[in-house]
């Protein structure tokens, strides 16, 4: 019941994305509230995942003599998998709890009920703006988190090894071809428009006054960060599958 | 007047606005609605009196389209609700205002935004300037135009009422339905209220329907008066007539708004 609940709410978006009216303006002021307010948090995590994952690594390679591998290492690392998946969790932590919880409010106290009886469309006002908005955002995050730990493990190897950056980039980006880059921005598509569907549909569905807003806010981030790591396994075994083609 | 279903209209009024036969509405097992009749004429102010949880708010959400009946016919301004499609149905919702028991104040928008919104969304032809002579009018008419630049949280209960009520007001409905306006409020607010649906109904020549427990403002506001008990009407007529009963039901419901 819940299930099928959830997919006609997929399907409505999808109806309802391509019809106008667009709230163009709604989408850009949710996007850019969205990307100010999650960039220190990306900027800080991504640099420090940057950082240490280089460190970590490099224990296990100096014993093969292969320290000279550890730019590429991270280059497929953070641009393949922990750049898209880091923003993705921290986005559905900060985005999606947002949104579950403005939604839920917003239902509890019959907002979304006004828009509908003054002739306003508000699972096109309110939910297809945010699902847009983090199909958007999200891979410019991504893509932001990308860079940002990428600075990270430069800082470690310029400090360990002396690597200058050219040197560094170019070691970074020796093993990343095209698809890699392409399934990253996929991915990232991918995460956001599950964090955003997933966040207003438990809003939209909140119930149970104040306590029902904890509950939407709660689950949006549990459900959306479930469905991202079984969206990463599913997207890696695709991805690794067409390389073959 | 009529005991045990109404419900005529009031031949000194204009035409009926909404008419309602044999409604019906169950949640689940639980039926809410047991075969409801009511006709509002043009510029009426009927009120729906009875105590809470007897399903007199999902009659109105049933009007207005939010909520889907299980039987029966609702028409408003001629046309069956329940058999409009989407357009259709919001063409008809701008003829209607709704007044939200929590008033419904969009929170993240300030007070002029919450009026500029409905005409911004639906006006799509409409001047900067005619929007903001409207807010102004709305705002002058319930008497809070200097609370334009505030957020809802900073108002107190009833200057939330006003502005929901103004909100409504500024796409010039013909049809005003009113969900407990004076819940919560003081008695000198509630009066406050009472005036401003009794202005606004002359101003702007609305008929509406008043759902409510408190009986002072089913006498202040109400044309006619009906009793709602366990989901249907058992009295219908002047206020002063449908308590002029030994109904337990009404006799309670009149003693102990009165006397407590």
């Amino acid at each position: 019941m819940s299930i099928n609940k959830a997919f006609q709410f997929v399907v409505q978006f999808f109806k309802q994305v391509l019809k106008p009216p667009f709230h163009f303006a709604e989408i850009i002021n949710q996007s850019f509230e969205m990307g100010l307010k999650s960039l220190p948090l990306i900027t800080l995590t991504g640099f420090i995942v940057g950082l240490v994952f280089t460190k970590q690594s490099r224990p296990p390679l100096e014993d093969f003599g292969a320290t000279s591998w550890l730019p590429s290492l991270i280059g497929i690392a953070i641009v393949k998998a922990m750049g898209p998946l880091v923003t993705a969790l921290i986005c559905a932590g900060k985005v999606g709890s947002g949104i579950g919880a403005e939604l839920g409010s917003m239902k509890v106290t019959e907002q979304i009920d006004a828009m509908e009886v003054s002739a306003i469309n508000p699972f096109k006002y309110l939910v297809v703006t945010r699902v847009t908005a983090t199909m958007i955002t999200i891979p410019i995050l991504s893509f932001y988190c990308i860079v940002v730990g990428l600075l990270g493990s430069y800082v470690n190897i310029r400090a360990e090894e002396g690597t200058s950056f050219i040197a560094f980039y170019q070691n970074a980006f020796s093993t990343i071809n095209f698809l890699d880059l392409f399934t990253s921005v996929i991915k990232s598509v991918i995460f956001g428009f599950t964090i955003g569907i997933v966040g207003c549909y438990k809003g939209f569905n909140a119930s149970q006054g104040t306590r029902g807003v904890g509950i939407a806010a709660n689950q949006a981030v549990v459900t959306a960060m479930f469905l991202i790591f079984m969206e990463e396994m599913l997207i890696v075994q695709v991805s690794n599958w067409m390389r073959y083609f | 007047m009529m005991e045990n279903q109404n419900i005529q209209p009031n031949n000194g009024l204009g035409q009926p606005v909404i008419e309602i036969k044999d409604l019906y509405k169950s949640f689940e097992e639980l039926p809410v609605l047991k075969g409801v009749d009511l006709t509002v004429n043009k510029g009426e102010n009927v009120v729906v009196l009875g105590r809470s949880g007897s399903g007199k708010s999902v009659l109105i959400k049933i009007i207005v389209g939010l909520l889907k009946q299980d039987s029966g016919i609702v028409k408003v301004l001629g046309q069956d609700v329940d058999t409009l499609q989407e357009k259709e149905l919001n063409a008809l919702r701008l003829r209607i205002g709704f007044s939200f028991q929590s008033s419904a104040l969009y929170d993240s928008m300030n007070i002029r935004q919450n009026l500029e919104f409905p005409l911004k969304m639906n006006r799509k032809n409409i001047s900067k300037k005619e929007i903001a002579l409207a807010v102004e009018e709305m705002l002058n008419a319930v008497g809070l135009e200097d609370k334009v630049d505030q957020m809802p949280a900073e108002l107190s209960g009833g200057q939330r009422k006003r502005i929901g009520i103004a909100r409504t007001l500024i796409l010039k409905p013909e049809i005003m339905l009113y969900d407990e306006p004076t819940a919560g409020l003081d008695p000198i607010t509630s009066f406050e209220i009472n005036n401003l649906i009794n202005q606004m109904q002359l101003k702007y020549n609305t008929s509406s329907i008043i759902i409510t427990h408190d009986l002072t403002c089913a006498k202040e506001t109400g044309d006619r008066v009906g009793m709602f008990v366990e989901g249907r009407f058992t009295r219908m007529g002047k206020f002063e007539d449908v308590f002029d009963t030994n109904d337990e039901h009404v006799k309670g419901f009149y003693n102990y708004n009165f006397i407590q």
